[in-house]
């Protein structure tokens, strides 16, 4: 029978003496005394309360106890001494052991709700999942099951339907809804060679994608083992209630037996109050408010990471989080876009990134494709050139349009080919940290570009807001000195390494880890050993999987300002945690006085049925506090930067 | 007299709590049921786990069949937290577990409040 069908039976059968109780101020009394008392109780004990006394038992068995434990023997106690005190024809408390099992049933059936409320994050993101795909085979598109997709197939995506599986689009462009997993709330424009991820929503365009992964591979899939593995994982915290909820219930069963004593023996109370006393305690006790403590936070928080594409791998990370102060970023790729932009032109914009993009059209070099990208959005499109020549060192020059040409450096031109203001500008930017590329034409320099690694929009703002939670910033990059100091102006963070090898930015890590907790947020493979040395490492989004694996927390998308939400969210949670445990010790610890009581003398006591009462809802109230953390702000304490 | 009698029965009562429940007790290990290509062991679910204590072998694919015959809400989940495994446990319907065994160790199990465990040995 269910926990619900024996919550109703026990109500039914309880409202009577309910009604007796409440009516016998007023001289109203229950008709047929304690024989219906007797009736109506052991119907409640024989349905409802007996599966609790099957469980204590089967558990005494295996030398274990539990909550059910408790409610069997309170239970048991209240009705076998009700029957003892009906033959000797004393007054009988038969409706505390059915009130008991009334609330504690009910206590568990909220309960039973709100945990499986605070698991279903899991399930939501389950049924992201496409159902069908069209799949091109043998010449036309035909509907066939999520399971039947293969690596290398060509799949059909139209407007408004999702995408089922990983790939990158071959033909037609699109901009695809990916919020549901990378949290991000704009929509992503795709073209060709567009990497689109499965169970993300295709809004206007019509496009087709080569299948590169199928099944568990998805990104989907491996987000859903995560949260899976981060949901059900131990915080460091909880060894302490593991250590309590092992001897708790024997404890409570010897310091029932104490009070009891206490009122019999030295108190002088009579058996009927030593009795009820016993019982109390018995019944308040409850050991799964504080069992349920952590597990129920750590789910609720670490799925609704999940929904904002922050991904938590599991409780230790959420702990180590709260002891940070010191956040190393890697500059490249995190602080910054990771691609040389053309920063500045000065000049005439048209002509000189027109000269330029023309002589750079068949270089290879980095800051080329900065400079063609400039002219793509400039609507440019590159002059044929003769005569192309690469002057070692220098820069490269060809023939266009009848006039030669140059793009390079400063060793290219001499100096009476540059004039006052251009000099001026170089020197300015220079200073700020870009690399300057002289363009000219027929003998004379027309204009500069300036090239930048430049940091993403965001980044100042996100700086910020952990500057704002006391945490102390660190740039690590391999960049020189002036470049990187540069860099760490502009997005407001405090202190520089430059110069650094990949290799070893893990002992950079290491090294700050002698004053203090340390967070690392990178994204390349060579970031892997960083990551992981780090006692929280942050993997940002669009990285590699070795980058993944490593990160103790994965942001899906990639927004710095996501390491403050990361930062805000585990610290939420943490703090989640740490107030369900002390609502639950304070509730047996204080509770537990009062049931034996302690407070007699100041008029203070508890009977069963209140006590019944107080533990159905000690463990709902833990629950209750952990699904709200479905709703609690996750604000950055910077709001405008 | 009677108080006395009471006294000395509670305080048997006492002893006897503390000895039944934190003295030392055997606890129940199982190997598991070897065929050539799987390995399996049946775990009732009933005031505990038993076997508590089950032991599997490296590399071969392992079934945990798990069958709730208590009626306690208490024990209406089994959490394997390193697997992150939390699987539902209807009131006598055996569920199947699939148990990765390519690492060997030591692994716990648990009811979805952490009160009961049990543990897993892969080697």
């Amino acid at each position: 029978m269910s926990i619900t069908k024996r919550f109703w039976v026990s109500l039914i059968f309880s409202l009577p003496m309910l009604a007796g109780m409440i009516g016998m101020p007023f001289g109203w009394m229950l008709p047929g005394g304690d024989w219906t008392q007797l009736i109506l109780t052991t119907i409640v004990m024989l349905v409802s309360a007996r599966p609790f006394w099957q469980s204590a038992w089967a558990s005494f068995t295996k030398h274990h106890a539990n909550m059910d434990t408790l409610v069997a023997i309170g239970t048991a106690t209240a009705y076998v001494y009700s029957l003892y005190a009906m033959i000797t024809h004393q007054a009988v408390f038969f409706e505390s052991a059915a009130f008991v099992t009334t609330f504690v049933l009910l206590g568990q059936v909220f309960e039973e709700r709100m945990r499986n409320n605070s698991a279903n994050a899991v399930e939501k993101l389950m049924n992201l999942q496409a159902k069908d795909a069209e799949v091109l085979r043998d010449g036309d598109f035909v509907r066939v099951p999520i399971a039947d997709v293969q690596l290398g197939d060509i799949v059909r995506v139209k407007p408004g339907q999702k995408v089922p599986v990983d790939g990158v689009i071959t033909a037609g462009s699109s901009s695809v809804d990916e919020s549901m997993v990378t949290g991000e709330s704009m929509p992503v424009e795709k073209h060709v060679d567009d990497a689109v991820i499965g169970a993300t929503l295709n809004s206007t365009g019509t496009f087709q994608f080569r299948v590169n992964q199928v099944g568990e591979k998805t990104m989907l899939s491996q987000i859903v083992e995560l949260v899976k593995k981060a949901q059900n994982s131990h915080a460091p915290i909880q060894k302490l209630t593991d250590k309590v909820s092992d001897i708790f219930v024997p404890v409570v069963l010897n310091l029932a037996i104490v009070t009891f004593l206490i009122w019999y023996v030295f108190l002088g109370a009579s058996l009927a109050n030593a009795l009820i006393f016993a019982v109390s305690v018995v019944v308040i006790a409850c050991p799964c408010a504080l069992g349920l403590a952590t597990p129920t936070a750590l789910m609720v928080g670490t799925g609704r990471g999940a929904k904002m594409g922050i991904l938590i791998k599991n409780g230790e990370v959420l702990e180590a989080v709260n002891d940070v102060d010191t956040v190393i970023f890697d500059k490249t790729g995190t602080i910054t876009v990771g691609q040389p932009q053309v920063t500045d032109v000065v000049g005439d914009e048209a002509q000189v990134v027109q000269v330029a993009a023309s002589l750079e059209a068949a270089s290879e070099h980095p800051l080329a494709a900065a400079i063609l990208a400039r002219a793509k959005a400039l609507n440019l499109t590159p002059i044929e050139t003769t005569a192309f020549r690469a002057v070692e060192g220098k820069g490269v020059t060809a023939q266009l349009n009848g006039q030669t040409g140059f793009v390079g450096n400063q060793k290219m031109v001499t100096d009476d080919q540059l004039s006052a203001t251009l000099k001026r500008e170089m020197v300015r930017l220079q200073n700020e940290a870009k690399t300057v590329v002289l363009v000219g034409l027929a003998d004379q320099v027309i204009g500069l570009v300036a090239i930048q690694d430049a940091p993403k929009t965001t980044s100042r703002e996100a700086i910020a807001a952990l500057k704002a939670r006391g945490l102390k910033t660190v740039m690590l990059t391999g960049d020189n000195q002036r470049v990187a100091e540069a860099v760490a102006q502009q997005v407001g963070i405090d202190d520089v390494i430059a110069d650094v090898l990949p290799g070893d930015k893990a002992d950079w890590v290491h090294q700050h880890q002698q004053t203090g907790k340390v967070a690392f947020v990178g994204d390349g493979i060579n970031d892997a050993p960083a990551l992981t040395t780090a006692d929280v490492g942050i993997a940002m989004g669009s990285g590699t999987d070795i980058a993944i694996d490593s990160g103790g927390i994965v942001l899906m998308k990639n927004d710095l300002r996501d390491v403050d939400r990361a930062l805000a969210l585990s610290q939420k949670t943490f703090n989640r945690i740490k107030l369900n445990l002390f609502w639950a010790f304070v509730y047996n610890v204080l509770g537990i006085p009062v049931a034996a009581g302690v407070f007699f003398a100041i008029g203070l006591t508890l009977s069963p049925e209140l006590a019944g009462l107080a533990m159905a809802f000690s463990s709902l109230s833990v629950v209750t506090s952990s699904v709200l953390l479905n709703k609690a702000k996750i604000t950055s304490k910077v709001a405008t930067a | 007299m009677i108080k006395l009698m009471v006294l000395l029965g509670g305080l048997v009562l006492i002893g006897f709590i503390t000895w039944w429940f934190f003295g030392k007790h055997a606890i129940q290990e199982v190997q598991a049921n070897v065929t050539v290509d799987q390995q399996r062991v049946d775990i009732d679910v009933n005031g505990g786990y038993s076997p508590e204590q089950v032991v599997l072998k490296q590399g071969v694919p392992a079934v945990l069949n798990f069958t709730r015959q208590d009626a306690s809400s208490c024990l209406d989940r089994v959490v394997f937290s390193d697997f992150g495994i939390n699987q539902e446990l209807p009131q006598n319907q055996p569920q199947a577990i699939k148990i990765d065994t390519s690492k060997p160790g030591e692994y716990e199990w648990a009811c979805g409040m952490d009160m009961f465990h049990g543990k897993l040995i892969i080697k």
